[in-house]
């Protein structure tokens, strides 16, 4: 074990804030060459994490030396852990992307805000993951949603705007109701601390907690962007600048689905039950009606931004088949990351896509086969992961999403997984058909920078090859306290 | 009843009061002012359930300034983004025909 002041827990919270701070200071061009090298130190951090987690398994650590009551505890298992590895994985591939895609002249003015704002963004999400007690992960959740609104306004477009601004308010709304589900539940047992709380609630549940659940839930699902919560997504995710969308879509909506699950499976356990089966009708609904959307998308960026609605409500059809065996809590958090490295990828090579044809419809797409390749490639092996094609790890997720609906004999949640997968087809082969269709003759391609595509080549590869390693991510998942 | 209770309840009137102002009022500052209130319900919720027994308890004071402090950077970046939008469209809502409330 390391000394308590060189924890990788703590540094994975402290560094992004330090680079955001200097990176304000420095610039873009310098910045966003900080920004790179600490977020390579900060995966270095999370595989250190993970190492250590494997060989001495879950546990706690006291910031500063300060425990809980008055001080901040951050708790480390498997499941914190899985979603940092990714969290990290993610960024990093991001931030190179980014570098190019912020040179390109276009996209400069753009660059001074991302990267401080990234920062943070990072730093909040690496805490959230990390907090063990319901005020704190409150504070986390607020930090990461008013740097991801700051996000999607970084171009200062009308239409970025006006989607950041609806995003703060459904983003603010929702953190309020979950603070009062805080207050609640404070008021109830006297404590909000996730581990406390566990068999307090088991023991007595007064009609205030039953509003708490309530409230902290639905507030989390409206920032999931669950369905009927949608609406705010697609124009916040479809605006933003192709690496904001990019982080946004993979990153940002998982962590409030962390929380749900958190929840879910922690202090509101014996409540669940109550609510699992609306969670996953809603999460039924999201899958049938963003596919559809997507479907009939006219722009690319709203066609991937849907597709985030659809394959979002896949991580809410397993609350129905939570058991013992925990097949559906691992088809869940695979989903959660094979679906943050392929929306990653699929917005990353949507980005390149707009950049060399310079326009964002998909009709506009005739003849980049030829032009972008890579890319193209990218995309659709992207989009592998997204209908659940084998090797894909999203073929893992719903092929054990599958598994546990048979297991429990409810049939019906397997006739939308497949559903979901047809249309996700759909979608995917709607824009790979239009890529190959000849360019019409006035049409004319700009260069775009190679490193691009390779970084949006990247995130796509891992999220196929991913299925094959699902083992070892299963198993580092496994690590309870 | 004790006063504890008196005040979370109320905070709770507030808390639903100004949920129902950010979804109903149309115009954004209003919309702004509406949060602020709903956050200043759920911190009296969160003070006064604590106060029940008659003895203060620190806990909560410290959560409810962490929760002010939150509430006022969220608060600046609302009435930035009002700003710049209003300097951009001249309107002071999102949706078109709404101005006049």
């Amino acid at each position: 074990m390391t000394e308590a002041w060189l924890d990788p827990a703590a540094w994975l919270i402290v560094l992004p804030l330090l680079w955001a701070g200097l990176a304000f200071l420095a610039g873009p061009g310098r910045g966003a060459r900080l920004a790179i090298v600490a977020l390579a130190l900060q995966l270095a951090l999370a595989l250190k994490l993970a190492a250590d987690l494997t060989a001495t398994g879950a546990r706690v650590h006291a910031v500063g030396g300060w425990g809980a009551p008055l001080g901040i505890d951050l708790m480390i298992d498997g499941l914190s852990t899985v979603l940092l590895l990714l969290t990290q994985v993610v960024a990093v591939a991001l931030a190179v992307y980014a570098q190019g895609y912020f040179a390109d002249a276009h996209h400069r003015r753009e660059a001074t805000w991302f990267w401080p704002l990234a920062g943070f963004l990072l730093a909040a999400m690496n805490a959230l993951f990390l907090s063990a007690d319901l005020f704190n992960l409150y504070v986390t959740l607020e930090l990461l949603g008013l740097a991801a609104v700051g996000l999607v306004a970084v171009g200062g477009g009308t239409a970025q705007l006006a989607a950041a601004m609806r995003y703060l308010l459904v983003s603010l709304t929702a953190s309020g109701a979950y603070l009062l589900g805080v207050a609640l539940v404070y008021g109830a047992y006297g404590t909000v601390s996730i581990a406390t709380l566990g068999p307090l609630v088991a023991a007595q549940l007064p009609l205030a907690v039953w509003l708490a659940a309530g409230l902290m839930l639905v507030g989390l699902m409206a920032k999931t962007a669950l369905f009927p919560f949608h609406f705010w997504l697609p124009p916040a995710h479809g605006s933003a600048p192709a690496p904001v969308s990019a982080l946004l879509s993979a990153l940002v909506v998982k962590a409030s689905f962390y929380l749900v699950l958190r929840l879910w499976l922690g202090p509101f356990a014996s409540l669940g039950s109550t609510a699992a089966g609306l969670a996953g009708a809603l999460g039924a609904a999201a899958i049938l009606w963003g596919s559809w959307q997507a479907l009939r998308a006219q722009r690319l960026k709203q066609l991937v931004a849907w597709s985030t609605v659809a394959q979002l409500g896949y991580l809410f059809l397993i609350f129905p088949l939570l058991t013992a065996d925990g097949l559906a809590l691992q088809a869940g958090v695979l989903q959660t990351v094979a679906h943050g490295l392929a929306k990653a990828a699929l917005f990353a090579a949507a980005g390149v896509l707009m950049l060399a044809t310079g326009r964002d419809t998909v009709e506009g797409l005739a003849g980049v086969a030829g032009r972008v390749p890579l890319t193209l490639f990218a995309f659709g092996l992207a989009g592998i992961t997204i209908m659940g094609l084998p090797p894909s790890a999203g073929f893992l997720a719903k092929w054990l999403l599958i598994d546990a609906a048979l297991e429990s004999g409810q049939w019906g949640w397997i006739l939308v997984i497949i559903a979901g997968g047809l249309l996700a087809a759909g979608y995917i082969f709607r824009v790979l058909r239009q890529a190959f269709l000849l360019a019409p003759e006035e049409s004319r391609f700009h260069p775009v920078p190679r490193r691009l595509e390779w970084m949006a080549f990247v995130l796509a590869a891992a999220s196929v090859l991913l299925g094959l390693r699902g083992a070892e991510l299963v198993a580092l998942l496994g690590i309870t306290p | 009843m004790s006063t504890g209770l008196l005040y979370a309840l109320a905070g709770v009137v507030l808390f639903a009061l100004g949920a129902a102002g950010v979804i109903v009022l149309a115009h954004l500052l209003r919309k702004i002012l509406a949060f602020n209130v709903m956050g200043s319900g759920a911190f009296l919720v969160l003070v006064g359930l604590a106060q029940r027994t008659g003895v203060p308890d620190p806990v909560p004071q410290a959560m409810v300034l962490t929760g002010i402090v939150v509430a006022v950077a969220a608060t600046a970046l609302a009435l930035g983004l009002a700003r710049a939008w209003h300097a951009r469209t001249g309107r002071g809502t999102l949706t078109e025909g709404e101005d006049r409330d």
